[in-house]
């Protein structure tokens, strides 16, 4: 095979050695319904099994079945392994697996491969019976060798035949097989692995999975010249391996909220698919409700009722539950509000990430509403940081908004497994008399804070109202009594800011340039950061978790860098358009929030290509922003 | 003190005879001639011939005149959002099997705001009272129309009268998916009123009452001639219908023999127009409920809980002997 490098073939007798290497980024791309985000995510979670850093983002379209050979269709993955911690997708794919040529186009548009990239691709669309087909094929071989991307043709149907009848079902198993080879997997968990995804199909679709794992692995062991391992980690502690759907459902049970009150909307559904299966085993339950509105006000009337809710959302259904927000920021309602963002305005990207709910998550109600609005940077985030929000959001009498994305959503990667605090699972239900004469809002000078009975407490009875309302929660439109009940729920949320810290700094205290990022760009900030720091640049970085209330000493930090830049995922004007002046540009939104409250001239870096970040975007940046001619960066 | 769910006590507790008086908070402030009023002492006295504990009772309503209705109770209460009394009901009560739960709701909050979440509250049929206070016109923003106003209604948002036939609430809801429980009544007849929401609150499910209320500020001549002549009102009555005392029958000019468990009939009589059939229209006791699936599993001890998520997160956890 000409294809390969030789430096690749490391022959040991008859048996090929495996080259070690670092990490490696395999995408699979295919048509909807070809399997391939159960194949990667069965890669993923092998390689997390054996150790590896892992890290996967879906690539998904809008249709369940878009037509075949298209290129808005294109579904897929991609899977970054690696011997370390792996936090991001990372640049160029080191292997494509393709199940048909147009699928190609879209991810070659999105900058996902170089001339360092492989791709395996089915051949049988050369032997297609339509010549538009047969023609559309060879086109596209040429075009991806001209790009310099290296193009192998896999007899994968033709294999896969020798099975099973119709292989549409069966190849993402048989790729299974031929990376578990490529990448010298450990083939029981492989196995293993098969007969978790179809727990709920016959033994006889068990046995045909297994068959096709063995045959894409022999297959590869006969016709590749060449295998590679990645070497794991060595960790001492025990790591679980989940999306961050699945840590977000696992946070909600591991935080003791009892009622997840939601409506189906992509990319958060998930979330409630996960609870659906496994809520009940602990205690709780899912009500799926008429509409998104129904959804939060069902769980605003369960958490009055003392039983902790929650409601999982994205961008069209946090606009929707705005009133209710309101509402439950007015009566102080302790509620949790997870928002799965996705690309908008209205129904905008329903599968594709953005982070432009920020300020609609801190701003979005009429009237003065203040609550805490915290997002989840990890995985492992999006567990422990819906505990969080629960104890929040009941000291404080408060919802609190959680972010979360949808690279988060369907990103695996594994995690410390957390340990468990029986004290999270307690329920707030106090049902010993209420103090006697006193107001359900008897709010604390200094913090703002206030007790609330719940029904059942004798002497406890009063009615909640989103109309103005004073200590004993009677209506009052007395200006005064006004004045001090905003300001009380205001100072709420001072008292809480004031038992956060400064954040952490990536990097050195001072510099050229620091970049200040929130949500799923973690990983992709960092590793562009550790990039440029490797060539001598003057960068570091911090990462917000809570946006509102924000974390003190920001200015103190900023001012010891020459300039701040936030990176997003959002839209902003970039200077240069004509129409486009200091006065008029539109900030990303991290960088509006934070402009205002330093009263710095904070700059950023964002677009809403609906794709995750990746560090060579970053790093480009950053040396433009240097003024560094030569911005050539290894992929 | 933290107390789990599976302690409290569902039982009313019987070293408390509560009177009227635990029922009641503050002087309302609807309008003098409101039905709101009798509606109000109606529900204080249900209460209290039920002995509910007040602290066992939660009273939710959505916005408009009938949203001020649980500041007049002294129960729990829960004045939300327009439209959206029934979502927060129903999450009061899917985990609360303890609780007692009325829902109050207008014209404008039940059937055009918050019409969704009607059909679905119907269909949950969770057992609690929803009172429907129809009085054919939104009162408190001032004389508006509502859906339930009679075609050509004058309004300050239909100066030439109303141009669209109105909703027939109860004609409505006996159409909806597990509908259980459809009474009518008017809020000045208060033997009827009073019977109706009894029987209302031992029902097993969601029973929805609409009230035919009078509003004298806006809407002084809707009911104004039904009011004063009784024969107006059309009794349904049967030995399973609302049980009202012979004295208390001779009020009604007409009286048809309605079983309630019929609902074919019960749809016919939604829609007599020369009169208001009042009564109970249809029951069924069989019916799914909501809050019985709410409450399946209430009551885990944390320490069956830190098992079991200890169990799940096994299966999500890596072996490291590599």
């Amino acid at each position: 095979m000409d294809y390969i490098v030789s430096s690749d073939i490391l022959n040991e007798g008859d048996r090929i050695k495996p080259r070690k290497i670092k990490q490696a980024i395999v995408e699979i791309v295919s048509d909807s319904g070809e399997g391939a985000q159960k194949c990667g995510q069965s890669f993923g979670a092998i390689s997390a099994k054996m150790g590896n850093g892992v890290w996967t983002v879906e690539i998904i379209p809008a249709e369940i079945q878009p037509p075949a050979r298209s290129r808005e269709g294109a579904s897929g993955i991609r899977v970054r392994i690696g011997s370390d911690k792996v936090t991001n997708m990372g640049n160029h794919a080191d292997l494509v697996i393709a199940l048909n040529e147009q699928v190609v186009y879209g991810r070659i548009r999105q900058d996902a491969y170089n001339g360092n990239t492989l791709m395996f691709i089915e051949n049988k669309w050369a032997k297609s019976e339509q010549e538009t087909i047969r023609q559309q094929y060879s086109e596209a071989l040429l075009k991806f060798k001209e790009l310099g991307i290296k193009v192998v043709e896999i007899p994968m149907e033709e294999e896969c035949l020798k099975l099973m009848p119709d292989p549409r079902k069966g190849k993402n198993m048989w790729i299974l097989g031929l990376l578990s080879y490529m990448y010298d997997r450990d083939i029981p968990k492989a196995e293993d692995q098969i007969r978790r995804i179809f727990k709920k199909k016959t033994d006889a679709v068990i046995d045909l999975n297994i068959k096709l794992l063995h045959a894409g692995y022999d297959w590869a062991r006969e016709n590749l010249p060449f295998r590679y391992e990645v070497t794991p980690m060595d960790v001492d502690n025990d790591m679980v391996v989940m999306n961050g759907n699945e840590a977000l459902s696992m946070g909600i049970m591991a935080s003791g909220i009892e009622l997840c009150s939601m409506y189906p909307i992509t990319p958060a559904t998930s979330v409630s698919h996960h609870l659906a299966e496994n809520f009940e085993r602990v205690g709780g339950i899912v009500h799926q409700a008429e509409d998104e509105i129904s959804a939060i006000g069902f769980a605003i009337g369960a958490s009055f009722a003392g039983k902790p809710a929650v409601t999982v959302t994205s961008g069209p259904g946090l606009a929707l539950k705005t009133e209710f927000i309101g509402l439950a920021v007015m009566a102080e309602i302790p509620l949790v509000i997870i928002d799965v963002q996705r690309g908008g305005p209205s129904t905008g990207l329903p599968t594709k990430v953005e982070q432009s709910d920020l300020l609609a998550a801190i701003y979005g109600e009429a009237g003065d509403a203040p609550k805490i609005v915290l997002a989840a940077a990890t995985i492992e985030e999006c567990f422990h940081f819906v505990v969080l929000a629960r104890k929040l959001a009941e000291s404080f009498r408060t919802p609190v908004i959680l972010l979360s994305d949808a690279n988060l959503a369907t990103g695996v990667q594994p995690f410390p497994r957390p340990k468990i605090d029986p004290l999270w699972l307690t329920n707030p239900i106090d049902q010993s008399p209420w103090k006697d004469g006193a107001g359900p809002f008897e709010w604390d000078e200094n913090t703002g804070t206030s007790k609330r009975p719940i029904p059942g407490q004798k002497g406890g009875m009063y009615t909640v109202t989103g109309l103005a309302h004073g200590k004993t929660g009677k209506v009052a439109y007395d200006p005064e009594i006004n004045q001090a009940s905003v300001e009380s729920r205001s100072r709420k949320i001072a008292s809480f800011q004031k038992s956060l810290k400064p954040p952490k700094i990536n990097g050195d205290p001072e510099g050229d340039i620091l970049l200040v990022g929130w949500g799923s760009t973690l990983g992709a900030i960092e590793e562009a950061v550790a990039d440029a720091r490797a060539e001598g640049l003057k960068v570091s970085s911090l990462h917000l978790r809570f946006l509102f209330p924000i974390v003190p000493g920001l200015v103190d930090i900023f001012n010891r860098f020459k300039k701040v830049i936030t990176v997003e995922i959002n839209y902003s004007d970039t200077l240069g358009h004509p129409m486009i002046t200091q006065e008029n540009r539109r900030y990303a939104q991290l960088a509006w929030l934070l402009r205002a409250k330093t009263h710095m001239d904070i700059d950023c870096f964002s677009n809403v290509y609906g794709q995750p970040l990746n560090p060579e975007k970053v790093l480009k940046m950053i040396k433009s922003e240097l003024k560094i001619e030569n911005s050539e960066v290894k992929g | 003190m933290l107390v789990q769910t599976h302690e409290y006590c569902s039982v009313p507790s019987q070293d408390h005879d509560y009177g009227m008086e635990d029922y009641g908070k503050g002087v309302a402030r609807w309008c003098p001639g409101c039905g709101g009023h009798s509606i109000l002492t109606t529900v204080q006295r249900v209460c209290k011939d039920m002995q509910y504990e007040p602290e066992k009772t939660v009273v939710v309503s959505g916005i408009g005149c009938s949203g001020r209705f649980p500041h007049y109770m002294g129960t729990y209460g829960f004045h939300g959002l327009h439209g959206r009394a029934f979502p927060v009901a129903s999450g009061v009560k899917f985990r609360r099997p303890d609780l007692n739960v009325f829902v109050v709701t207008g014209d404008g909050d039940c059937c055009s705001i918050g019409a969704a979440h009607w059909v679905h509250a119907i269909r949950y049929n969770m057992k609690m009272v929803a009172l429907l206070f129809d009085n054919g016109i939104y009162g408190l923003t001032k004389k508006q129309t509502s859906p339930t106003s009679p075609l050509g209604t004058h309004s300050n948002t239909h100066p030439r009268g109303s141009v669209l036939p109105p909703i027939n609430p109860i004609q409505t809801t006996l159409g909806l998916a597990n509908v259980s429980f459809v009474a009518q009544t008017v809020d000045w007849n208060s033997a009827h009123l009073y019977a109706t929401i009894r029987k209302a609150a031992e029902h097993p499910g969601l029973a929805f009452v609409r009230i035919v209320q009078r509003c004298p500020a806006f809407m002084r001549d809707l009911y104004g001639d039904i009011a004063v002549n009784p024969k107006n009102l059309i009794l349904l009555s049967h030995e399973n219908g609302i049980n009202l005392k012979p004295k208390a029958r001779k009020a009604f000019g007409r009286v048809i023999e309605h079983d309630p468990s019929n609902i074919h009939k019960a749809r016919e009589h939604a829609e007599i127009n020369n009169g208001i059939p009042i009564g109970l229209l249809y029951q069924n006791t069989d019916n799914a409920r909501y809050d019985e699936y709410g409450a399946h599993n209430l009551g885990m001890g944390v320490e069956e809980k830190k098992q079991n998520l200890e169990c799940l997160l096994d299966q999500y956890t890596t072996s490291n002997s590599v």
